[in-house]
């Protein structure tokens, strides 16, 4: 009789899988970043001709389009999955339920998180963010939006059985993510004045550690109870 | 033919929309056996085969695996498990084979070829379709597939003939009867009638009352 995979193949399949199920569906995949997009060109169009200001407020408005993208994202990371029952088949594997949803969360930030890192610099010039700020918005970029990811599984997980879950998932994952964004813009706010950012990037790296070895934990047995 | 339990439940309960669908439910299978659920829509033969699956708790008793407990098992249980369920569990974006190679990353490959698994089910020329172009009864074929491409001893089918022509079910019987005699088991739930042995077979009619 032939064995089952090592866990990192599986991991590995599993993240494939995924990576490719969003290349197949790019259409559905790009409407986050487009909406990351469309929002914050607005405001320099709502705002007029005010420069400071437009800088002085980059990186509130650059975070919360940021967070409004993962939520609009969300709910992708396990409804496909769960509507046509693949989602019974992931459960069911012989493999740790909790690390086969980090390689499905993984999957997810890398189709929708890292894009916003991307384009990130493109939008942070165009508000006319501060040089000395910009190394500093893609660093809380780079480690903010996974934690969005691995927080948002959690929520998805708990709603995905819910016929419209939809509300419930803003009302329960939003808070959770405004520490993030208080950290976040702290930190490149005092980036743009010059000063030392250690401590909050310190502290949103505490919170990418945290939610890496908890989330996919509390996300399997949410998708239990949602299954079963 | 070996005469050890390997899947039994101890006075098992399930409770749904405060209606109480079975309690006490005491059935074992030996290796080559073969239980068949009736009962009429609503009693509850869904509910059991996602109970025993693991995919649901059950509300009272407990499941045993060659006499363990299977939410002890945990990941030793599910190897031994291939459950289809309503819903075909594949990607519609994805092609037979991809579907297939997936089903086997998540549990244990078996020996056999894709190719030759594909063509046990009638669906060689589709390996590389796209499952969404497929009609129902070749999705529904695509499923039961998975039952070839791993290796598990416990299969558990709810309703595994819906849309499949005869012909498809006289050939997945065939296979159905293969498995009993290299001494798995199956748990099965089905409106329609299977030609089975009935020496292996055992039936469970959650309708009337015990």
């Amino acid at each position: 009789m032939s064995s089952r995979l090592s866990l990192g193949q599986a991991f590995v399949f599993l993240l494939r899988r995924d990576l490719l199920l969003a290349f197949r569906n790019r259409a559905e995949y790009a409407m986050p970043l487009l909406f990351f997009v469309l929002v914050i060109t607005m405001f320099p169009l709502a705002l007029g001709a005010l420069p400071e200001l437009l800088a002085r407020i980059a990186p509130g408005i650059i975070w919360v389009a940021a967070l409004l993208a993962a939520m609009l994202s969300l709910d992708s990371i396990f409804r496909s999955d769960f509507d046509d029952g693949s989602l019974e088949q992931i459960l069911l594997s012989a493999h740790p339920v909790a690390i086969l949803v980090l390689a499905k969360v993984s999957a997810h930030w890398l189709v929708t998180g890292l894009p916003l890192l991307m384009v990130a610099p493109l939008l942070a010039e165009m508000l006319g963010m501060s040089a000395e700020a910009q190394p500093t918005l893609l660093l809380t970029i780079l480690i903010g939006t996974p934690i969005l990811s691995l927080i948002g599984a959690i929520g998805v997980a708990l709603t995905v059985g819910l016929r419209k879950g939809g509300i419930i998932l803003s009302l329960l994952v939003l808070p959770l993510y405004v520490p993030v964004l208080i950290f976040a813009s702290s930190a490149i706010d005092n980036a743009a004045m010059g000063f030392d950012v250690s401590a909050q990037i310190y502290m949103l790296l505490a919170f990418l550690l945290l939610s890496v070895s908890l989330s996919p934990w509390a996300t399997a047995a949410a998708l239990r109870m949602s299954a079963g | 033919m070996s005469t050890s339990t390997l899947l039994e439940t101890r006075d098992l309960g399930c409770i749904r929309n405060d209606r109480q669908l079975f309690e006490r439910l005491n059935f074992a299978l030996k290796a080559g056996e073969m239980l068949v659920v009736e009962g009429p829509n609503g009693c509850g033969k869904t509910s059991l085969l996602r109970i025993l699956t693991g995919l649901r708790l059950a509300d009272g008793g407990e499941i045993l695996w060659r006499g363990e407990a299977i939410d002890r098992l945990a990941g030793d249980y599910y190897e031994q498990v291939n459950y289809v369920g309503h819903h075909d569990g594949s990607k519609h974006e994805l092609s037979c084979l991809e579907n297939l190679r997936l089903a086997r990353a998540m549990g244990v490959p078996s020996e056999l070829d894709l190719d030759d698994v594909l063509e046990q089910v009638n669906l060689y020329a589709y390996g590389e379709s796209e499952v969404g172009s497929l009609s129902a009864g070749q999705k529904r074929r695509l499923a039961l597939a998975r039952l070839l491409a791993t290796d598990s001893m416990l299969w558990i089918l709810d309703e595994p003939f819906t849309s499949l022509d005869k012909a498809s079910m006289e050939m997945f019987s065939i296979l159905f009867e293969q498995h009993l005699q290299r001494e798995g088991v199956i748990v099965i739930t089905s409106h329609h009638d299977i030609s089975l042995p009935t020496m292996a077979v055992q039936r469970l009619d959650l309708g009337k009352p015990s």
